[in-house]
């Protein structure tokens, strides 16, 4: 078992917030509330020293980049959002953001998340040298591409053999959101083996 | 077994305590990793060809590495970057790291600590640690312009000028291969548009398991390779032969996971039987 007093307090922190899985109880709330606390005034800190200061202040005060005042002042409109009377200012800057933003993604998103999405799509079912597998593989892929947009397509009633198309695209996006759960799962299990071994690696030291 | 028994199971199994199924969850993560079962492990397909595409990468090669991840998702993404390290500085290959979550600059500097030493590679020559920079999907855009005016200084506040390794790396055109270590946004589908997507580059990593299925659309043609989450972890580790912290949690990952699915399906079938005896008109 370890000596080393941080370690000791994690362990104890730990237990603290795993102690809600019982039930909720004072050190449960005693854990969270310093997590929240701690948090808000770390990130404070953090984001004035390695955002605000190198960003905005070094560039605007030490180097005398006047265009620097117009961030400054968008800044200072969001915050404003803190006084109901001209809370209006911040709709300013968040024009700005969303406008900027807006700029940046469409083309780039357009291009990585659609276009080349399509042209991924568009394999030939039956390559020349291929495999059963890579044949199968590739039917599949455009048997749940086209059933899964007829799902979508509600311009026409799902009745018929458009509903029986439909049906089948239901099954490839059941698919899809099963294996999404069964990642989440993985995700929230490899938290807790994390947890775990910190406990038995790191403090009580039997692995 | 008689019918009243039966009602009184189900009655049972169907109101039974969570605690119970905490404790059961508790006991399949402990149990293996006190007493570890060495199940078997095989790479998929998007991991052999991370690996591949490092493996081929010629010697020198600049590798940039974004640490986009935060303590959270350390356990599956600290494995990866240990993993990847370890590979790249193996195969003489040149490490650039950024991060565009605040606390990825700090992890990053740990993974380099754990394993710059056993290569032998010198901060300043073989690594360079950029640090943190906000600003997300605009940084990443930067990079394409110029490295020194987007990161003047290292992590430490060294001016890049005094870092050999920096002299002669100013933008996408000098790195070889982009790797994004990826717990959300911003994060890897960034690095897909902007590096690949504008800049051509080569881009691959890893990712939370949480966010793996809206990446492997991606592979193979906009990401050459992708880790999902700490089972990619311990096949990259199996890869390149160095057993570490994610093969150690994938015997736990595999019986807990064993036992969900034992739990979903004891559910369902006693869900169907109440829903069956309901319709019969009796008691459940």
């Amino acid at each position: 078992m370890t000596a080393d007093i941080g370690t000791w307090l994690a362990a104890f922190l730990t237990l603290c917030i795993f102690s809600f899985l019982y039930k909720d109880n004072p050190f449960y709330k005693f854990a969270e509330h310093l997590f929240v606390g701690i948090s808000a005034g770390y990130w404070l800190c953090y984001h004035f020293w390695n955002t605000v200061k190198p960003n905005l202040y070094d560039n605007l005060v030490e180097k005398g980049e006047w265009q620097y005042l117009l961030p400054l002042f968008l800044g200072i409109c969001m915050l404003l959002r803190l006084f109901s009377k001209i809370g209006w200012f911040s709709r300013w800057a968040i024009a700005f953001m969303i406008g900027s933003g807006a700029g940046i993604m469409i083309i780039t998103y357009l291009q990585s998340n659609f276009l080349e999405q399509i042209k991924s799509t568009l394999v030939s079912l039956d390559p020349a040298g291929s495999s059963w597998t890579q044949v199968a593989n590739n039917s599949l892929l455009f048997i749940g591409v086209v059933t899964g947009l007829v799902y979508f397509f509600f311009s026409k009633a799902h009745t018929g053999i458009t509903g029986g198309v439909a049906r089948v695209g239901v099954v490839f996006l059941m698919i899809c959101f099963g294996a999404s759960f069964g990642y989440t799962v993985m995700a929230r299990i490899s938290l807790l083996i994390g947890r775990m071994y910190f406990l038995l690696h790191n403090w009580l030291g039997v692995v | 077994m008689a019918p009243e028994m039966r009602v009184s199971i189900v009655e049972r199994l169907r109101n039974i305590d969570r605690r119970v199924i905490f404790v059961l969850v508790a006991a399949a993560v402990i149990i293996p990793l006190l007493h570890p079962l060495g199940l078997p492990l095989k790479s998929s397909p998007p991991s052999s060809s991370l690996y591949r595409e490092i493996e081929n990468l010629g010697p020198g090669s600049v590798v940039l590495m974004a640490f986009d991840y935060d303590p959270a998702t350390d356990v599956e993404l600290g494995p990866m970057s240990l993993a990847l390290l370890k590979h790249c500085f193996s195969r003489g290959h040149k490490v650039v790291s950024l991060a565009l979550w605040p606390m990825g600059a700090s992890l990053a500097r740990a993974s380099f600590a754990q394993t710059a030493e056993e290569f032998g590679a010198k901060y300043g020559v073989d690594y360079v640690n950029l640090g943190f920079k906000a600003g997300g999907i605009v940084v990443i855009d930067s990079l394409g312009k110029s490295i020194h005016e987007s990161f003047p200084k290292d992590v430490d506040g060294t001016p890049l000028e005094e870092l050999p390794l920096m002299r002669n790396i100013n933008s996408y055109a000098d790195i070889d291969f982009v790797l994004g270590l990826s717990a959300g946004d911003p994060g890897l589908p960034f690095w897909i548009m902007i590096a690949q997507g504008r800049y051509g580059k080569k881009v691959g990593g890893g990712c939370t398991a949480v966010s793996a299925p809206m990446l492997y659309p991606y592979y193979p043609n906009q990401l050459l390779g992708l880790l999902g989450g700490m089972k990619g972890a311990a096949e990259y580790e199996l890869l390149i032969e160095a057993k570490g912290s994610a093969t150690k949690g994938m015997d736990a990952q595999s019986i807990a996971h064993a036992l969900i699915v034992l739990f979903v399906i004891i559910g369902n079938l006693f869900y169907f039987m109440g829903r069956s005896r309901e319709k019969r008109g009796g008691q459940i």
